[in-house]
């Protein structure tokens, strides 16, 4: 395919939808990760709320089951004083694009402003953007197996605020790339804003064909993987893949892909630890490892707020400049 | 009605005809080329200067959208954009609703192509009923009831003891099996060739190992059966071997490319555009140049539209979630040029990969412009520049990745069964 055209970015190549990392550069990058800190130090010092976007109305469209993803976007939409409404719409595989397109006319219709859009299938947000009233942001917080840009941004952030910079860091990848999309912005992002190497951890059965196009190096073995790292993202693995045969069990899995105190010492000393959540301890990571010193799990969520108020944000002022 | 063809470029790779000069019809037939028969009179003479005139082509997979889903076209639309685009002969997959599984369905199909003035349909006969994949259709009833071949379409056929009795129940009557070469569980409700492009865009691969293992598969039982197969619409760079293997080896085997695979790769798709979606999917450059390598040796003997129009609501939406298929009718001219342009086959090939050698797979009196053969004529130009757009496009469906191309070749008239089916003047 070529390149993604550049729907995401206004005539003076600023934010006007989020929906891939892909089409983006080093620069918007990190003006991403610049506009957040403030939100991030702010609410360190219990100031939170913003009167950013009073007055604008954004919709939460959730066709796939979220919990935590939703439940940032939420409060990061209040913190900018903007109205939220939060949908769930169940939709089966088979359902038709004429009514996701109903859907998103109907909302239209209640004079909102901007669109989160959480789907099972890959593109919905592309096509929500293509499809949607020229004054409408759509923002994707993950669409099938293709990307999950705030979430890797969020990611950055939390690399950024331990590591300092990019340049110089290995960062490993660990799990289910195959069914991430997660993953994928991640490496996007990663080659973006200059990182040394990056490498994925995986059985064949869990890495889709030619990742290595994609700027990656690919291992299938822990210790070797690992060694010389600063920074290990563990992956979700989802029950299912079990089922479908994709792997033979969970404790299998664990004692070849998991992440155990043992095995984080093989990576450089001041390693640390990311997982986009939520953990299966004992599947992906031991208990020891997620909750230990140089697990930043948590700081990922609270930093997830601060990332999409600035991404929420830059697309809204996108829009004004556009005019 | 009598016509004369005057002073055209006659191209007929059947019978080795590539000259200038006239043809000339009366009763539906050739009745003379080069030199008109004593005390000929024509009702309609065509000025030919400067125009191809070859036999009319014919398309091995037709979908018209009639019975079953007017929504997207109508068999009066589909054939009218037929006539316009040069062809004279279709055959249409058993998938219509309800399935051609019942002479009563062929009747009904013949009735309404008549009815549209076109007659030379070919109903293509489910292999299976209601292409369930369980029990048998009745092939012997709709064999007599006209149909030209049996299939099982798109629909997969996940039991092999299944397929085996088919092919012997099919081999009985000398029917000829089209098979669409494609294994469910590989593909496994994949969208997109299972590639660098497809890992990028988080879209579900269909591996090549999907359609080649189920070529291998049914090549088994072409050994053990005897049932002549064709593979309709080739996708990858291996199965264009096993085709030339299977050729060499003596089996009643031939097969055919859509004409999107020649010209398309994975690498060609526009993001999230559905209307690249097809099946089997754009593959890679490798197996692109496999397939135009196919069609040179005729290792591949034929080249396809694979018609498939729609309606907008089908392509609009996650790609994924879209239909697939082209309209693709009123291309094949123009993108068979575009081969011949860039020398894979001479002009005399391409014309036969779209008009003798479905012909010859067939088993029709089509595709050759001999006297006595029934007149099926196409004129064309081949060097008028159109674009495509809603004025010049015949066919309901408007879904093609080349919308607003200029293409290059127009067809002038279209004679079917000695009668005029289209002009581009009138």
């Amino acid at each position: 395919m070529t390149a993604i055209e550049n729907l995401q970015l206004n005539a003076q190549g600023k934010l006007r939808h989020f929906l891939s990392i892909e089409g983006l550069n080093s620069d918007l990058l990190t003006e991403i990760l610049d506009t957040a800190e403030p939100f991030a130090d702010a609410s360190e010092q219990n100031i939170k709320k913003f009167p950013l976007l009073r007055g604008k109305t954004i919709v939460n469209l959730f066709f796939e089951n979220s919990t935590r993803t939703r439940a940032t976007f939420e409060l990061a939409a209040t913190r900018l004083s903007a109205d939220v409404l939060s949908m769930n719409i169940a939709t089966s595989a088979t359902s038709k694009g004429e009514s996701l397109l109903d859907t998103i006319r109907n909302m239209e219709a209640m004079q909102v402003d901007m669109f989160v859009v959480r789907h099972s299938l890959s593109g919905a947000a592309h096509f929500i953007a293509q499809h949607t009233a020229p004054h409408i942001n759509v923002i994707n917080a993950g669409d099938g197996q293709h990307e999950h840009p705030t979430q890797a941004m969020l990611d950055m952030f939390t690399i950024r605020r331990v590591k300092k910079q990019f340049s110089g860091l290995r960062v490993a990848i660990v799990g289910d790339i195959l069914h991430s999309r997660v993953a994928r912005s991640q490496i996007l992002a990663l080659n973006m804003l200059g990182a040394e190497e990056i490498r994925v951890i995986a059985p064949k059965s869990l890495l889709p064909a030619q990742i290595e196009d994609l700027g990656v190096s690919v291992y299938h073995d822990m210790k070797a993987g690992l060694k010389n790292v600063d920074v290990i993202i563990m992956l979700r693995l989802q029950k299912e893949r079990m089922n479908s045969a994709f792997l033979p069990s969970e404790s299998e899995y664990f004692k070849c892909f998991g992440l155990s105190a043992e095995k984080l010492k093989i990576a450089n000393k001041d390693a640390i630890v990311m997982h986009p959540g939520p953990i299966n301890r004992g599947v992906e990571i031991s208990s020891s490892v997620a909750d230990g010193s140089q697990s930043v799990i948590l700081q990922q969520v609270s930093n997830g707020i601060a990332v999409r108020m600035a991404v929420l944000t830059m697309t809204m002022n996108g829009n004004r400049e556009a005019g | 009605m009598r016509i004369e063809i005057v002073n055209g470029h006659i191209i007929d790779p059947k019978n080795g005809i590539d000259q200038q000069g006239s043809l000339y019809i009366a009763e539906g037939k050739i009745v003379g080329i080069m030199q008109a028969p004593d005390g000929f009179s024509a009702d309609t003479s065509i000025n030919a200067q400067g125009y191809i005139v070859c036999p009319g082509f014919v398309d091995l997979s037709t979908r018209l959208r009639e019975p079953g889903q007017s929504h997207k076209a109508t068999m009066k639309s589909e054939t009218k954009a037929a006539a316009s685009a040069g062809f004279t002969s279709l055959c249409i997959p058993p998938d219509t609703i309800p399935v051609i599984d019942s002479p009563a369905i062929v009747e009904l199909i013949e009735d309404k192509a008549e009815k549209c003035g076109y007659p030379h349909i070919y109903p293509i006969a489910a292999l299976t009923q209601k292409l369930a994949g369980t029990e048998l259709s009745a092939m012997h009833a709709l064999k007599k009831a006209g149909c030209i071949a049996v299939s099982h379409a798109y629909h997969a056929l996940q039991n092999l003891l299944v397929l085996r009795r088919a092919m012997e129940y099919a081999a009985t009557y000398d029917l000829l099996l089209i098979y669409c070469p494609q294994e469910a569980a590989l593909s496994n409700h994949g969208c997109a060739h299972e590639g660098a492009m497809a890992s990028r865009y988080g879209l579900p691969g269909i591996p090549v190992a999907a359609e080649t293992i189920a070529l291998m598969q049914c090549m088994e039982l072409i050994e053990q059966t005897g049932c002549r197969v064709h593979f309709r619409g080739l996708s990858c760079a291996r199965s264009v071997d096993l085709i030339a293997k299977a050729k060499a080896a003596g089996l009643p085997v031939t097969a055919d490319v859509a004409m999107h695979q020649l010209h398309l790769t994975d690498a060609d798709m526009r993001p999230y555009d559905s209307y690249y979606h097809v099946q089997p999917p754009l593959r890679s450059k490798r197996d692109r140049d496999a397939l135009l390598a196919g069609i040179q040796s005729g290792a591949i003997d034929s080249i396809c539209s694979d018609h498939q129009p729609h309606d907008i609501d089908a392509k609009l939406g996650a790609f994924p979630e879209t239909e697939p298929g082209i309209s693709s009718l009123e291309t094949m001219l123009p993108l068979m040029l575009r081969l011949v342009a860039q020398k894979i086959l001479t002009l005399a090939q391409g014309i036969a990969k779209l008009s003798s050698e479905p012909a010859r797979i067939l088993g029709i009196n089509a595709g050759g412009l001999a006297l006595g053969n029934v007149a099926d004529v196409c004129v064309f130009n081949a060097n008028e520049s159109w674009q495509i757009n809603a004025e010049t496009w015949q066919s309901r469906g408007q879904n093609t990745p080349f919308w607003q191309e200029t293409m290059q070749g127009k067809v002038a008239c279209t004679i079917q069964a000695g009668k005029i089916i289209y002009s581009a003047e009138s």
